[in-house]
């Protein structure tokens, strides 16, 4: 498996690639549920393959069972432990409440990124968004037009931004590097073009390296 | 003066065949125009399906064009974003909606023993419209001004701000009117089910596709209205500035997806439920063995069409909606697996348990099993929260939804397509194209989707017309290039085949599959009538042998095998035990469906151009020809019980209780219903969850708000004074008149409330959602209005009697809802302030 990620799944897109505890926890349950895909397509067309090679092969089994036990005890079986583990994942990735990690505003705008660090003396910077590694970060996230949709595969999934609303995200990277994100959500003609820059330094480094790329806020004005 | 007492004795087969073609025959040449018969509507409708297949898969081709390579340059970003949703709209709105209604119109009165549908003018008038309204949206993509904002039109994007050209109304305006001719569809597929079955027909006895379109027609009736009404708010707002999704004015941007998903998410299934009942009729024809588990089959797809409802969130997981909420619709997504794979297991269990033929249509059958089960396994993947957060909006989920649609509705529909062919053309298919076209198709389609699978996953959004090469997703997308000009061709050589066989095909015998429904029992292909007479069914409607049946019933030894009046008769039977109750005389053909759609076209165009004065008096035109259609409908006098055969006499339709026209209002009623609970959600959802809402809101004038609710009141009760008085032999008129009069007093005090309403409808979503509250009363005052107006007008004409008093009734009906809507309404509109002052100010 980790062969098939160093080869066919790596890319600066990648969610099969993670780099952070959210990614890699959603990227682990689409490696399970595809393992478990494969041997429930294996088992349909097996069957369908069987009624054609052996033809009257499931008169053993009376017509009843067969719905009973494909259509109601094979989901069953299938579906109540998935969508448990999949809310129990879910529930471990979300901003609660409980602890406050820092800050970082995003104002997303057509076609442009504004990322702002209240906990750095409200620093701004434009299209490259700066992480520190190794914490988790709760961005907060709001538009100043249109639906748009953050999204850093490799860190986290994504989350919509929409005017009038207030979404918050939280992700962590866990090694410095440099990441790429991109809006998600279709928001007009250069749409494909809304990408931004991730930057993860290493905590010590972080507000030494923000101070020096971002303009002081009063200067942008 | 009456009809004989006892019908004329059987002639032979010839001559009945003569005297049935003479009547019930379209003309030719222009007059064509003027056909109403289902067969002809329902090949029309399939024939404009595919047309419109066809454009919106080349659309599709020129997507894989444009990003077969880094930085595509063979067209702009304009372009491109037209191209994209365009195909989306069309393949979704042009082709498969309207194809499914198609097979309907085209195959439910053959497999159910009618001779065509319930409203033979009604089918015509929603094929135009489905036409007209297409071509707007065909020609807005030629001149260049197509829709750009993806196929499900996001708000605030979709708004005045943001798309300031005709782009979004052609979407909105066009589709809107599809929708409209779905509607109509779906109330006639539903009333021609339950009330236009072969005699003995009982509902368990009805062929299961019988079933799988009844439960289809009905979720069309409660899902398509939540998008009109969302299609209509927006419209609204883009033509008069009402800002219903504006979030600077009150609106909210995701009342929009609300109302979209409400209606997309059941959509799917009402795509794919049709076409399961194909797979339901073909794979027992073909496995040599009836189905299995037909009651759980029915079962299920009452079960799916529930859970359909309850699970549209599943498209908002990234919205910012609490987790809590996900987990109910997560859970709701993963259930619905259950009720489909109780029918894919029913249907591994008949081909198991039979001794199946491995013929043409079974490829296809094989297609669907290999397609479906891989798009359903994705879709129980998207259903999980977590995942959902990265796959959603990728090319994951763009492979997942083409792994279901082509799964659900285009590898079933082929097969339905060979399979019926005989039907359709008299001619029988040859494997000689067909099979490589299959195998091109399958594999072209295997080899575009399933890498898209992980391109999505390598993290290419969807709807981007370039990306770089550093992105690895160059050779990817290569690959789904390639698959899809191999699918191309694939599709290029069916269309060949299909018109070889049409010219040089050999004519088919009859009965060619050894087939178990009853729309085999006629010669091939069908005569307009169908059915020389009407055949008892005394078996189950899917084990009949139609070979066997089929010479008797052309020699007229069934009911109805005679011609009386030159009518066009049909028999209408019991809702559920299939005791015939009536005969149905069915209308000739007549341009009027033709001219209405015209001018409902011309009302639409107008809109569009923003020539406000010439929509109206065209949407006049309408309304004036709507009444004038019903003038000349019916039969002018009392005929009482009338033989249809075997010693058996019914009533004509004109004089029963179960007509019909009532039943069609009643289920029009359900989707209206449905539209009017979705606006009472939308005004309920934007006042606790907009932002930019005030601290209060000065109450409505309570005086004229009591005053429209009473005016209400008697006219409801007027119309069922009326109705007494006309069943009595008495003059109805005074009471009509004195309904009339109370509508338009209604109408007076609801347009004064709208005029007076503060905050102004434009400056805030408060005053907007209350203006079309109360302008949803008085446009229901107004086609009372109509009713009455066509009742007075059919009373002077003889059209209405004491026994023949269907019109009344419904206007009873129309007036009734309108009295009991119009209160809720009313409260809704009385209680805003306080529940406006209850939650407080809010930025």
């Amino acid at each position: 498996m980790s062969l098939l990620v160093l080869t066919g799944c790596s890319g600066q897109l990648s969610t099969l690639d993670p780099s952070g505890p959210a990614a890699a926890s959603i990227a682990r349950l689409w490696w399970v549920m595809l393992a478990g895909s494969m041997v429930l397509f294996v088992l349909v067309m097996g069957l369908f393959a069987l009624a054609w090679l052996r033809p009257g092969f499931g008169s053993s089994v009376p017509p009843q069972r067969w719905v009973l036990l494909g259509g109601l005890a094979l989901p069953a079986v299938v579906l109540i432990p998935l969508v448990g583990y999949g809310l129990a994942a879910g529930e471990r990735l979300l901003p609660l409440p409980f602890m406050t990690p820092p800050r970082i505003e995003v104002q997303a705008e057509r076609w442009r990124w504004t990322f702002r660090y209240p906990d750095q003396g409200g620093l701004a910077t434009e299209g490259v968004l700066h992480l520190p590694a190794g914490t988790p970060v709760d961005i907060v996230v709001s538009s100043r037009d249109v639906i748009h949709s953050l999204w850093i595969p490799r860190l986290a999934g994504k989350i919509d931004v929409i005017p009038g609303r207030i979404n918050t995200l939280r992700l962590q990277a866990d090694a410095p590097g440099r990441y790429q994100g991109q809006c998600a959500e279709f928001c007009g003609q250069e749409h494909t073009r809304m990408r931004f820059d991730v930057v993860v330094h290493a905590q010590a480094d972080y507000a030494a390296a923000l101070s020096a790329v971002a303009p002081r806020p009063e200067s942008k004005q | 003066m009456n009809a004989p007492a006892e019908p004329p004795p059987p002639r032979s087969a010839l001559r009945l065949h003569r005297e049935l073609s003479a009547i019930w025959g379209s003309g030719t040449g222009w007059q064509r125009l003027a056909s109403v018969n289902h067969s002809v509507i329902g090949r029309r409708i399939m024939a404009t399906a595919f047309f419109f297949f066809i454009v919106a898969g080349l659309l599709g081709m020129l997507t894989r064009v444009q990003l077969a390579t880094p930085k595509g340059m063979f067209m702009d970003a304009g372009t491109y974003n037209q191209v994209f949703t365009m195909h989306g709209a069309m393949m979704l709105f042009l082709f498969a909606i309207p194809m499914l209604e198609g097979v309907a119109v085209y195959l439910l009165p053959k497999m159910l023993g009618a001779r065509d549908f319930a409203f033979p003018r009604l089918t015509a008038y929603s094929y135009w419209c489905y036409l007209f309204g297409a071509s707007i949206l065909l020609g807005s993509l030629l001149l260049g001004v197509a829709p750009d904002g993806g196929w499900f039109m996001y708000t605030p994007l979709s708004s005045n701000t943001y798309t300031p050209g005709v782009n979004a109304d052609v979407w909105l305006l066009g589709v809107t009117f599809v929708e409209i001719s779905a509607l109509s569809f779906a109330v006639e597929i539903v009333v021609s089910i339950l009330k236009m079955r072969a005699p003995g027909m009982s509902l368990e006895r009805m062929p299961i596709f019988g079933w799988y379109m009844l439960v289809t027609a009905l979720m069309m009736l409660v899902a398509f209205p939540p998008l009109i009404l969302a299609s209509i708010l927006l419209e609204l707002e883009r033509a008069f500035g009402l800002p219903f999704f504006d979030p600077t004015r009150g609106g909210d941007a995701l009342l929009w997806q609300h109302l979209f998903w409400l209606f997309g998410h059941p959509d799917v299934y009402i795509i794919f439920l049709p076409m399961a009942g194909v797979l339901s009729t073909l794979i027992p024809v073909f496995a040599r063995r009836e189905l299995v588990g037909y009651t759980m089959i029915v079962v299920a797809i009452v079960a799916m069409a529930f859970l359909s409802f309850g699970i549209w969130v599943h498209h908002m997981f990234t919205v910012g909606i609490p987790h809590l909420a996900l987990a109910f619709f997560s859970a709701g997504s993963a259930i619905v697996a259950v009720p489909t794979a109780v029918q894919m297991f029913a249907w591994l269990a008949t081909l198991a348990h039979g001794k199946p033929r491995w013929e043409l249509p079974m490829l296809y059958i094989f297609g669907f099993f290999f397609v479906f089960v891989l798009g359903g396994l994705t879709g129980v993947m998207l259903a999980i929260v977590p995942f959902d957060w990265q796959a959603h909006d990728s090319y994951f989920v763009v492979a997942h939804l083409h792994y279901v649609v082509a799964g659900a509705f285009a590898f079933p529909l082929l097969a339905a397509l060979y399979y019926w062919l005989p039907l359709l053309t008299g001619r029988s298919a040859s494997p000689r194209l067909a099979v490589p076209a299959f195998w091109l198709i399958f594999v072209g389609f295997n080899l575009t989707f399933f890498v898209m699978h992980l391109t999505g996953l390598l993290g290419m959004p969807r709807r981007i017309y370039g990306y770089h090469e550093h992105d690895g997703w160059t050779a990817l997308n290569l690959l789904s290039s390639v698959g899809a000009f191999v699918m191309t061709i694939g599709f290029g050589l069916l269309v060949i085949d299909l018109l070889v066989q049409l010219r040089y095909g050999r004519r088919s015998r009859r009965d060619p599959w050894r087939a178990t429904t009853l729309e085999w029992a006629m010669p091939l292909p069908p005569p307009a009538y169908n059915f020389a007479s009407i055949p008892h069914i005394d078996t189950h409607g899917d084990r009949m042998a139609p070979g066997h049946v089929a010479p008797a019933l052309a020699r007229g030894e069934g009911y109805l095998g005679f011609t009386r009046h030159g009518w066009q008769e049909t028999l209408g039977v019991h809702m559920t035990s299939g005791v015939p109750d009536q005969v149905i005389v069915l209308p000739r053909p007549t341009y009027l469906p033709l001219i209405l759609a015209l001018s409902t076209a011309a009302a639409v165009l107008g809109f569009l151009f923003k020539a406000y004065l010439l929509s109206a008096a065209a949407a006049g035109i309408v309304a004036a020809l709507f009444v004038y259609g019903a003038m000349g409908s019916g039969l002018k006098r009392d005929h009482g019980p009338l033989p249809i055969g075997h010693g058996l006499s019914v009533p004509p339709h004109t004089e029963v209780v179960g007509a019909l026209p009532w039943w069609a209002l009643v289920f029009a009623l359900v989707a209206d219903a449905t539209l009017f609970t979705s606006l009472v959600f939308g005004t309920l959802y934007l006042w606790i969850a907009a932002p930019a809402w005030p601290a209060s809101m000065p109450p409505p004038d309570l005086g004229l708000a009591v005053g429209a609710v009473v005016a209400l009141a008697v006219a409801a009760f007027a119309a069922r004074r009326s109705l007494h008085a006309l069943r009595a032999e008495a003059a109805p008129q005074r009471w009509m008149a004195l309904a009339a009069l109370a509508l338009f007093g209604c109408i007076a005090a609801v347009l004064t409330l709208i005029g007076a309403l503060l905050p102004h409808p434009q400056e805030h979503a408060l005053g907007a959602t209350a203006s079309v509250l109360l302008g949803y009363i008085a446009a229901h005052a107004g086609i009372g209005l109509l009713f009455l107006l066509s009742n007075l007008l059919r009373l002077r004409g003889g059209w209405v009697s004491a026994r023949r008093c269907t019109d009344l009734r419904l206007t009873r009906l129309w007036l009734d809802y309108s009295a009991v809507s119009g209160a809720i309404a009313i409260g809704l509109v009385l209680a805003l302030p306080s529940l406006v002052a209850m939650l407080g100010a809010r930025s």
